[in-house]
């Protein structure tokens, strides 16, 4: 067991442990802060993959962003502070079931491929991922039109959630 | 190289030296001595947060005409410990219905989103916690953190008026995230690259000559992020009673106390490195890092006066004004500077140093008058529509005691 | 060394926490939880195939900053309804939500 293993394993374990919690837990803004601690996992493990641009945005957008929009929505859409009745459907077992199922599936049929057991090969010296995206965002060969149509989607999406819950007074 | 020139990697090496004599793998020996330095590094910025301490109490007296604590030790320098044995004495209640997990974590995590930020200060050449080559985005996800932290306080005290005041204050951190992170950029674009040990090292005209009003829309974003006045709307003792840390008594409200003071020495030090040249000081980095460490830590002072100044002279801006004035004035102003930054570097690249700078600097104070003059006619008109009605019964009055 | 199997299972059982949150919560807002678990594993199968794959093809990492702009557009729209349900049927049980318009 190396310790690049080792470090995997606690952030998987931890990211997966507090998945189950966001996912099971009955206190609603327990479990939006249980996906805070989900994300700062998955940030980590694209810390790991040498991913750190990824990283540091995932931590400024879905953490300093998206969890904080999940926790005012909970604290907006409730009578008094404490979640009252069940928090589960009448059918969740169908839903666990489909779940393991979907896991299970998706596990056999990695195992049928080649690749599975790759392993990473080293960074070649010099490589600055922060100048690649960019470039890769912004040439006209590259992935600009996906850019710009995501900034326009951006946009969209502002003017629809201000329009949709827009308080008319 | 000598203990003056590069001290942290003779004491690293003399370390390492140690360790692998007792039969530590050299890995785990590396991994102490990080640990180590990281130790180091929060200890003295602790013992400078003290300080801090002390300079905010003498500087808000100093403003308000008096003279501060003077009486426990020579100018009063023993004061903020006295304030600390006094804090950490104090009962740790934990309000009743509160949620005691998140309560308790809560002042961690905003102490912790304060500390992690001195891992991308350049203090030296050869002095820097990681050389990140984010290192611009990572002051963002601290300041997300330390958002996050706001909020859990204020929802686990089981109080109204907590959980109001960090809303508030959430929201305002939020909003002011998107000016801030676009004059983060400008820096950027006239160094190449988002590291801060790169940002220093490329400012041989410092970036404030440059883009003078990116520094100011820098600094008027970070004290909205502080949460310090006149932006203080979550902490106004007037409207909330002290906001999300009403039910924080003892050393939690030290840590929160302390954690601003010691964010706001921090985004004095970070203006100093975007904008007046870091640890650079016409080559005086060169000799010894001693004095590149002095260096940052004069500017950061420097910067710390004058957020300090700015709280202790204007007055607390309303909420819905506050965020008016975000999303109306600075978020555009932020935006268009930017573009012109971006195309101004692109077509003067290549010109002589004194053209680009002077030609910058134009651009800059052309971009800000424009904005003042929109400004100010908007403003002309909101006050003819409000005095419109107001003079009108102002001469009423008038005619009537005559 | 760590294998590619042991990212991609990691995302199988993230999507997998992910599709039972949505499918078994009765508040909206919690199965929108379940919903960003799944888009977080997505973004990590593309950042290890990234990786793994060729590191000097950036199309890994934009396509999952593409999907951070979307998960956010998502979440933003997708919270604005949940308020604007709440405030006129004053719930956001997703099974009482179920009349259009009376």
């Amino acid at each position: 067991m190396t310790g690049e293993q080792i470090v995997f394993l606690v952030v998987a374990l931890f990211t997966l442990a507090s998945g189950f919690m966001v996912v099971t837990t009955r206190n609603l803004v327990h479990a939006a802060l249980w996906l805070v601690a989900t994300l700062f996992g998955v940030a980590v493990t694209y810390g790991l993959l040498n991913a750190n641009f990824l990283a540091v945005v995932q931590v400024v957008v879905y953490i300093g962003a998206i969890a904080i929009l999940f926790i005012f929505a909970v604290m907006l859409t409730r009578k008094d502070m404490r979640d009252q009745g069940p928090q589960m459907n009448r059918n969740w077992w169908v839903g666990a079931i489909l779940a393991v199922l979907t896991f299970v599936g998706l596990f056999f049929l990695l195992q049928g491929w080649s690749g599975m057991s790759m392993l990473a090969k080293d960074i070649p010296l010099g490589f600055d991922a922060v100048t690649e995206i960019g470039n890769a965002l912004t040439s006209p060969d590259a992935y600009v039109l996906p850019f710009e149509i995501a900034s326009v989607l951006l946009v969209a999406a502002l003017v629809g959630a201000v329009y949709v819950a827009f308080n008319r007074k | 190289m000598s203990f003056l020139n590069d001290p942290l990697k003779v004491a690293a090496d003399w370390l390492l030296g140690i360790f692998t004599g007792w039969g530590m793998p050299v890995t785990a020996a590396l991994i102490l001595i990080g640990f180590l330095g990281v130790l180091l590094l929060i200890s003295l910025l602790m013992v400078l947060d003290i300080f801090l301490v002390w300079v905010e109490r003498k500087v808000v007296a100093r403003f308000q005409d008096r003279l501060g604590p003077n009486r426990v030790g020579p100018w009063g320098l023993i004061q903020p410990f006295a304030d600390i044995i006094k804090l950490i004495i104090k009962e740790d209640t934990t309000p009743g219905g509160a949620d005691k997990v998140v309560y308790n974590l809560a002042p961690m995590l905003s102490m912790m989103s304060v500390l992690i930020l001195w891992a991308v200060v350049p203090l030296a050449p050869t002095m820097l916690g990681v050389d990140l080559n984010i290192g611009v985005l990572y002051i963002i996800a601290a300041g997300a953190i330390g958002a996050l932290s706001i909020i859990m306080a204020g929802w686990s005290s089981n109080n109204k008026f907590a959980l109001i005041g960090a809303f508030r204050q959430v929201a305002v951190m939020v909003s002011f995230e998107v000016p801030m992170l676009t004059m983060l950029l400008i820096p950027t674009i006239f160094a190449g690259s988002m590291g801060m040990g790169a940002i220093t090292e490329s400012q041989d005209v410092w970036f404030f000559f440059l883009a003078p009003l990116a520094a100011v829309i820098f600094l008027i974003a970070a004290i909205a992020e502080l949460g310090r006045a006149p932006f203080d709307m979550a902490e106004g003792e007037s409207e909330l009673v002290s906001g999300y840390n009403i039910e924080y008594s003892g050393m939690k409200f030290g840590m929160f106390y302390a954690g601003e003071l010691l964010h706001a020495f921090t985004f004095g030090g970070f203006w100093a490195i975007l904008f007046f040249g870091g640890y650079r000081f016409f080559g005086l980095e060169k000799v010894s890092p001693f004095l590149a460490i002095a260096t940052i830590l004069f500017k950061a002072f420097v910067g710390y006066f004058i957020i300090m100044w700015i709280k202790y002279t204007l007055l607390r801006i309303r909420i819905d004004h506050m965020l008016a004035f975000n999303w109306k004035f600075l978020t555009p102003l932020a935006f268009t500077l930017l573009m012109v930054t971006a195309l101004m570097n692109a077509l003067l690249a290549g010109t002589p140093t004194w053209l680009y700078v002077s030609l910058m600097f134009l651009s800059n104070v052309v971009v800000a008058w424009i904005a003042l003059e929109i400004a100010r006619t908007y403003s002309r008109r909101e006050r003819e529509k409000v005095e419109g009605s107001k003079a009108g019964s102002l001469v009423e009055i008038e005619a009537a005691h005559q | 060394m760590v294998p590619l199997s042991w990212y991609l299972i990691f995302a199988a059982a993230l999507f997998s926490l992910g599709l039972f949150g949505a499918l078994s919560r009765r508040n909206a807002v919690a199965i929108l939880l379940g919903i960003e678990l799944m888009l977080n594993s997505v973004n990590i199968n593309l950042a290890a195939f990234w990786r793994y794959g060729d590191v000097l093809n950036m199309t890994g990492q934009v396509f999952a900053i593409i999907v951070f702009a979307v998960a956010a557009a998502e979440v933003s729209v997708g919270l604005a309804l949940v308020i604007s349900v709440y405030r006129r049927r004053n719930t956001v049980v997703a099974d009482e939500i179920d009349m259009m318009k009376w």
